[in-house]
């Protein structure tokens, strides 16, 4: 389908509702292809040709949803019929915002015909790549693509159209003791490179081998871009989501110096290594909306509900059948700074390199203490020197303030578009960070 | 349905295959949630496809549709095939099947009330007053939310396989937020992720959402003063049962898979600290500990007729006496490994995700002690419940777990509720140190509604049978 087709689809759904309700209406069509490695062989392979309608309701302010994946005339009737019935029955949810109006949406399309239409032999052929340049090593990881067309309408008048692609390869190579990872996100898989990313990996795997035990305790930093994400990540969970702050649950405070002066962060779709559409999953439109200007805290995300309470306007974050959750910033940017990620660890006196941060989990959302563990290679840094690979750690650190005024030593150059890895909150663009402290509390031998 | 099954499979076998199998599903799902005394959604999901798997020398390849027609499945049982082969370009060794029975059967569980048959007033109605009992006192936010799952797969294969199940889940869930001056404080019921079974809506009345909703409001004020949990490096550990189901899950559970024992899942879920060779003669843990996999456990969420590769739901031992014995397998991995037989736990989330291991009822065996026995045992320690974070290396090895509540052990008598209470420990070590076991009067089959695994993601539902454990020489307390 194009995403002329799925319009008339929501059209179709629109006349059934009628005019005594408001409803708005968003289909998705398209394919997702993931081609998965282990012990350097696919062993998995999947494509979903995947299509999906997501139908919100609202008489007088009782509200229903519903999803289907049929678009035939009995199954729009019955998804039309059954979802009207149950908001019938609803009490009035007072916090309803109603729906967005007509507004246009910014003219991204992070698109490309290459990768929605990429066969199993595109991947199998940049996994083959990743598998023969680890030179003997053991492999694992996947390569995927995915092209998905939307269309937004509702009975305020609110038409939208988007298209994005996405393609990524993300692998590891082992040598017994260790690991090492490369990775690659774009909206083109013409870009990811499987030689590169095997190489990669291989020479971190090598350079993590026959590491050793490190004593606990508070070290200086530096983070890969992978790391950085997942920073970010909790940042948007649980601090700017603008449902958070309603609740109280937030450190967000606006106006605020609560981080370094060199953070620099804002949620962009528009930026040119960005994926995803223009819009969100009630049809309003997204735009740059800075979150972090010199190190104030300037913004929230919000969908209309969360808005709506908070006197603000909603920023185009919703996601779909979000419900409690509230709203999630999907293209995290953070502004990159002039310092290669050499040069970052010339500059630690004595700290560690980590590349991936691992199964990491909010221990109290108010002042965002995390644990987790290191993944993927750990190298201790002495005077700008990376001197040795070390075992992995478990760390129990706030994330605030490992990004708090004077914590940030260095914004690396090396802005990197990565997949957020979870909790479907699209890929963010970050660079490298030093950072003053980070906590590490023990050992992963325990 | 079996029509569009068996038209991809013999697609599949058309186009090179050597196996082949397909499921058709049909699932709906109903969830509402109420915050602070007001309905604030309502969902009611439905979807139904095809997935058929292929496989071609070591490769699978698999190919989901939405469409349900003859041609569709037949061009999804080629697309499948056409896969594999892509799959079989970067090679490994010939995936074997482990044997299992072609049997054509009928399977559901039974249900007491269908817990999609119950207004949707009753059910709305039942949220509203919980939140509205927590927010009397004093939650600042209350939540409640309930799930229901009714799912229908037919399954056949090329090696005869003409199976169709019926799965009907629900559960519920709520808890209390308030905000102190510096920090948060949460209290759930009956559990962080609730309580899910195989059942109907009864389950949901057993729960008592509303005789439960003031306690744990007064409880998570209290943690507001509560008194932080002690930093120790050693310390008598009592917990919960709840808690409990979630070290099971964690540190024995997937530990136990065998696709991640084979190395399947490095790059993403990770691997085991298991290695097959001492299959049957390591020691996981004390004498104490007896773990089995058990699809058969009626009521269970993790309970099934038949996984989605056909094979009879059965108990697999996984740990007998402190001995590792059993893992969680499917036909490929178990072949691989050099197994006789599939353990029977491969599932997919949905009919367009590839099957893969799952936990099914993974569960201590009950013991004879009881929670009250264990502080009255305990001179010195700490007693938690209710699991609250949550974090294991990728060898699910090291793991630290936090509770939402906690309470001083003095003399054998429960003493001051204390906040925040952490744990960290090795599996291995940590199992051997268990030296007291809840009776089956308080084994509790608990339910999991969202486990991750898998790329692309899956959602599973898992069950862990479970009772209060005691510990000796934990580290608690970790900041």
């Amino acid at each position: 389908m194009t995403p002329e087709p799925l319009l008339e689809v929501c059209e179709r759904v629109l006349r059934l509702v009628g005019t005594d309700a408001e409803a708005e209406i968003t289909v998705t069509s398209g394919s997702e292809s993931l081609t998965r490695f282990a012990t350097s062989f696919i062993h998995q392979n999947v494509t979903d040709a995947s299509r999906q309608l997501h139908l919100r309701v609202a008489l007088d302010g009782r509200v229903a949803e519903a999803a289907a994946n049929q678009t035939d005339d009995d199954a729009l009737e019955r998804l039309v019929r059954s979802t009207i019935d149950a908001a019938r029955l609803q009490p009035v949810d007072p916090g309803w915002p109603g729906l967005s109006p007509p507004f246009e949406a910014p003219a991204v399309d992070h698109w490309d015909d290459a990768t929605a239409a990429a066969e199993p032999t595109v991947r199998a052929e940049r996994v083959a790549a990743f598998v023969g340049a680890a030179d003997g090593l053991e492999t694992a990881g996947f390569c995927s693509s995915a092209g998905n067309e939307v269309a937004f309408a509702n009975s305020a008048g609110q038409r939208a159209t988007g298209r994005s692609t996405t393609a990524l390869l993300d692998g590891i190579a082992r040598t017994g003791t260790s690991d090492g990872a490369a990775r690659a996100a774009s909206a083109r898989i013409a870009d990811l490179d499987g030689a590169a990313a095997g190489s990669e990996a291989t020479r971190l795997a090598r350079d993590a081998a026959d590491a050793t035990d490190l004593e606990p305790g508070t070290y200086e930093v530096v983070l890969s871009p992978s790391c950085v994400v997942n920073v970010l990540l909790f940042l948007a969970l649980y601090g700017f989501n603008g449902r958070a702050v309603e609740e109280g649950r937030s450190f967000a405070r606006l106006g605020e110096a609560q981080f370094d002066v060199g953070i620099e962060l804002a949620d962009d779709v528009t930026h040119p290594q960005a994926v995803g559409i223009g819009f969100d999953a009630e049809g309003t439109p997204k735009r740059r909306l800075e979150l972090v200007r010199g190190g104030v805290t300037s913004g929230l995300v919000h969908d209309r509900r969360t808005a709506k309470a908070l006197g603000a306007e909603s920023t185009g974050n919703a996601l779909e059948g979000a419900g409690p959750f509230g709203a999630l910033a999907a293209n995290l940017v953070l502004e990159p700074g002039s310092e290669t990620p050499d040069a970052l660890i010339g500059a630690v006196e004595r700290g560690l390199l980590v590349t991936d941060f691992w199964y990491t989990r909010i221990l109290d959302p108010r002042t965002m203490v995390v644990t987790g563990l290191t993944r993927n290679g750990v190298w201790l840094v002495e005077d700008g020197r990376i001197v040795r690979p070390v075992t992995n750690l478990r760390f129990t650190q706030s994330y605030l303030d490992a990004l708090a005024p004077g914590a940030v030593r260095g914004v690396g150059s090396d802005a990197t578009l990565v997949g957020s890895g979870s909790y479907d909150a699209g890929a963010y663009v970050v660079p490298s960070l030093h950072l003053a402290a980070w906590s590490f509390t023990g050992g992963a031998k325990g | 349905m079996f029509e569009y099954a068996d038209a991809a499979v013999e697609a599949a076998l058309g186009a090179g295959a050597r196996y082949a199998d397909a499921r058709v599903m049909d699932r709906r799902h109903e969830s509402m949630n109420a915050r602070n005394g007001e309905i604030e959604g309502l969902t009611q999901e439905g979807s139904v496809g095809i997935g058929v798997r292929a496989l071609i020398g070591s490769g699978w390849g698999f190919f989901s549709t939405a469409d349900l027609s003859a041609d569709a499945a037949r061009q999804a049982g080629t697309q499948a095939a056409s896969i594999a082969r892509a799959s079989a370009s970067v090679p490994g060794a010939d995936l074997e099947l482990t044997p299992v029975e072609a049997r054509t059967d009928h399977w559901e569980n039974p249900v007491g009330e269908d817990p999609m048959a119950v207004p949707l007033a009753e059910k709305g109605d039942l949220l509203v007053a919980a939140t509205k009992a927590m927010r009397d006192h004093g939650a600042d936010v209350a939540q409640a939310t309930y799930d229901v799952w009714d799912t229908t797969k037919w399954l056949t294969s090329s090696e005869g396989h003409r199976i169709d199940q019926r799965i009907r889940e629900c559960g519920a869930a709520m808890e209390a937020t308030v905000n102190g001056e510096a920090e948060t404080q949460r209290r759930s019921y009956p559990g962080i992720r609730g309580q899910y079974g195989t059942r109907g809506w009864e389950l949901v009345r057993e729960l008592d959402l509303l005789a439960n909703a003031p306690r744990i409001a007064d409880e998570a004020r209290e943690l507001l003063t509560a008194p932080q949990c002690p930093s120790l490096d050693a310390t008598d550990l009592i917990i919960g049962s709840e808690q409990m189901a979630l070290q099971i899950h964690e540190s024995v559970g997937h530990a136990v898979e065998l696709d991640r024992i084979l190395g399947w899942e490095a790059a993403f879920a990770g691997t085991s600290w298991l290695d097959l060779a001492q299959l049957g003669s390591l020691r996981f843990g004390s004498d104490l500990m007896n773990v089995t996999a058990d699809a058969t456990l009626p009521g269970a969420l993790g309970s099934f007729g038949y996984d989605d590769e056909g094979t009879p739901s059965h108990p697999v031992d996984i740990v007998r006496d402190g001995i590792w014995v059993g893992v969680l397998s499917g036909r490929d991995s178990a072949a691989l490994a050099g197994l006789d037989s599939s353990g029977g736990a491969v599932r997919g989330d949905g009919y367009n995700r590839l099957p893969m291991v799952r936990m099914t009822n993974v569960g201590l065996l009950p013991g004879t002690s009881s929670l009250e026995e264990m502080i009255a045992a305990t001179d010195d320690g700490l007693l938690i419940d209710t699991n609250r974070s949550w974090s294991i290396d990728d060898k699910r090895l090291n793991f630290q777990f936090g509770c939402e509540i906690g309470w001083e052990v003095k003399g054998g008598k429960r003493g001051r509720m204390i906040r925040n209470p952490t744990y960290t420990g090795i599996g291995p070590r940590f199992w051997q140190s268990l030296d007291m076991l809840g009776s089956e009067a308080e084994w509790t089959f608990w339910g999991t509604p969202n486990c991750g695994k898998g790329q692309p993601g899956q959602i599973g539902h898992t069950g862990h049978p479970a009772v209060p454990c005691r510990f000796r020489g934990v580290r608690v307390g970790v900041r």
